[in-house]
């Protein structure tokens, strides 16, 4: 097989779209939290780009998309090896005429988002070098063996497949990672949300973001980001990068709806925060789904998720944990009715390489591998992460004192303020 | 001597300063404020959850005049800040023992 030159640029184009996401998150959360953390939560996104990176070039890619072990559960441990790969063309499930190291840049930024997503669930009170070592520690235990799970497809040469992903080769249907994604994120926060505890006056003193416009202009690079991340999946520019682009689009449109329909019935105002909110819950709950459902599909699949998602954000106050910028309430949630929303509006006749769900005559058997793959991805991120949690609680600990924690974690962890708002007389004249 | 001191609603600022000036105040002090009164404070919503903000921004206005001329200021504050709304603020009146102009060192009333 040739390479293929526009498919090439399509691929590359959207590995830079789906990095852009990772900074458009900070600004996302970073806007959500007080002004007194805005510079710590915006950081620990950008230090996960640093670590996430350095650790795909060494193993990480081979960890998700080796074959060499032939396993169903991780890829192979030995190093990533991109230097020999230039001129190699990209084999997951069959050859790709774009090159392996396009292939590899693209899902290195999937691994880049996964850990980013976390951090919403513990604002305000993380060591920051705690951060660092759980992300190191989770992308290799976590994301990079699920990642595996999900998107190898396999090395393919001629009728024989070596190290297919347990969910893959079962044919669970996850287009750009509502479960490796999505779901692995937002049970991982629940465990973290879990181990650090509960913010110091949480619902007593108010919590406000401190700046919505920040939260907008975030939702407006994940949007834009998003892009890449969906229609990129389908590493061509052909038929089916289209489909995901629109499904994309409209999908994000309903949940904006659907998030502030709830909100004006229930609160009775439609808020920036809800719109903003939206838009990323719809993001997510297609993220899975995009290409394999009708576009129509894609406004319901927005709908419901925005309207459902407005609702679970309130379950943590029942339950009493503290996930900050309800990372579980949008990405969990989100990524499960994405996930399973295939099992009903799959479509063959959208995408024919895609099954038919239960209102196309599919019946449920795509419905039960659907439900396979969202319960094993969040049970063993779930557990895993709680581990891991506890042990750097244990030895190294993973939250600060109440003082720096009282005092902002901007002061304490990076020794800077996010604005000058002192007037006169701390010299900001 | 005596010191003027005015509470009042943000969105007043530019009416109160006008109608101050028309009467022929030259001077004054203001500055933002925070506090609560009989208004009570306001609910904020946020992801479905409610927020209560029980101290409101104000705008504080100070004013140093002779004795003859502090009703003639507190009928322009009035009549400018009022909305007629609960919130509207408050204004009171307190006793002033001296005043100094920096620059020339006057005092009293010529220091005004």
């Amino acid at each position: 097989m040739e390479l293929d030159a526009g498919n090439t640029a399509w691929v590359l184009a959207s590995s830079a779209l789906v990095l852009l996401m990772t900074p458009g998150l900070a600004l996302f959360y970073g806007g959500m939290v007080r002004a007194k953390s805005a510079l710590n939560m915006m950081m620990m996104s950008m230090v996960t780009i640093g670590i996430v990176s350095v650790l795909w070039v060494i193993y990480g890619y081979k960890l998700a998309f080796g074959y060499e072990a032939n396993s169903q559960w991780y890829g192979s441990f030995s190093l990533s090896g991109l230097g020999d790969a230039v001129g190699e063309l990209a084999n997951n499930g069959g050859v790709y005429p774009i090159p392996l190291l396009a292939f590899a840049g693209f899902q290195l930024m999937f691994a880049i988002i996964t850990p980013a997503l976390i951090s919403g669930a513990i604002a305000d009170r993380a060591k920051f070098f705690s951060w660092g070592v759980f992300v190191a520690i989770w992308v290799t235990l976590v994301y990079f063996p699920v990642a595996h799970w999900v998107f190898a497809f396999g090395n393919k040469v001629g009728d024989t497949v070596t190290g297919a992903g347990f969910l893959a080769s079962r044919g669970v249907q996850d287009f750009a990672g509502g479960t490796a994604v999505h779901i692995n994120a937002g049970a991982a926060a629940l465990a973290l949300a879990i181990v650090l505890g509960r913010r110091i006056g949480w619902q007593k003193s108010p919590m406000r973001p401190h700046s919505l416009p920040l939260v907008l202009l975030g939702a407006a690079l994940l949007w834009f980001g998003w892009f890449g991340f969906n229609a990129g999946s389908a590493l061509a520019a052909d038929g089916v990068a289209a489909l995901a682009f629109i499904n994309t689009q409209v999908a994000a449109a309903g949940a904006l709806i659907g998030w502030i329909l709830v909100e004006k019935i229930r609160d009775g105002h439609f808020s920036s925060l809800g719109a903003a909110s939206g838009v990323v819950a719809g993001l997510v709950a297609i993220t899975p789904a995009c290409a394999y459902v009708a576009p129509w599909a894609a406004v319901v699949i927005g709908l419901i998720a925005g309207a459902i998602c407005a609702l679970a954000v309130g379950l943590k106050y029942r339950f009493g944990f503290d996930d900050s910028l309800d990372v579980v309430g949008v990405h969990l949630v989100g990524g499960v009715i994405g996930s399973l929303a295939i099992g009903f509006f799959g479509s063959s006749a959208a995408n024919s390489l895609g099954a038919d769900g239960l209102f196309y005559g599919g019946g449920t058997a795509l419905l039960g591998k659907q439900a396979l793959g969202v319960g094993l991805v969040a049970a063993y991120s779930f557990i895993a992460t709680l581990i891991i949690g506890f042990l750097i609680e244990k030895t190294i600990g993973f939250r600060v004192t109440s003082d720096k924690e009282l005092g902002g974690v901007d002061l304490s962890e990076h020794a800077e303020s996010a604005y000058e708002m002192g007037g006169i007389l701390k010299g900001g004249r | 001597m005596k010191l003027v001191t005015a509470v009042i609603k943000p969105q007043k600022l530019d009416d109160v300063k006008a109608a101050l000036r028309a009467i022929g105040v030259k001077g004054i002090t203001v500055s933002e404020v925070s506090g609560v009164g009989r208004q009570g404070g306001h609910v904020e919503v946020y992801r479905g959850a409610e927020y209560p903000i029980d101290l409101l921004q104000k705008i504080r206005f100070e004013i140093l005049a002779d004795t003859k001329d502090v009703q003639p200021i507190i009928d322009a504050i009035v009549k400018s800040a009022a909305t007629g709304q609960i919130g509207d603020g408050k204004i009171w009146v307190t006793s002033v023992e001296e005043v100094v102009r920096v620059r020339t060192g006057e005092k009293g009333s010529a220091a005004i």
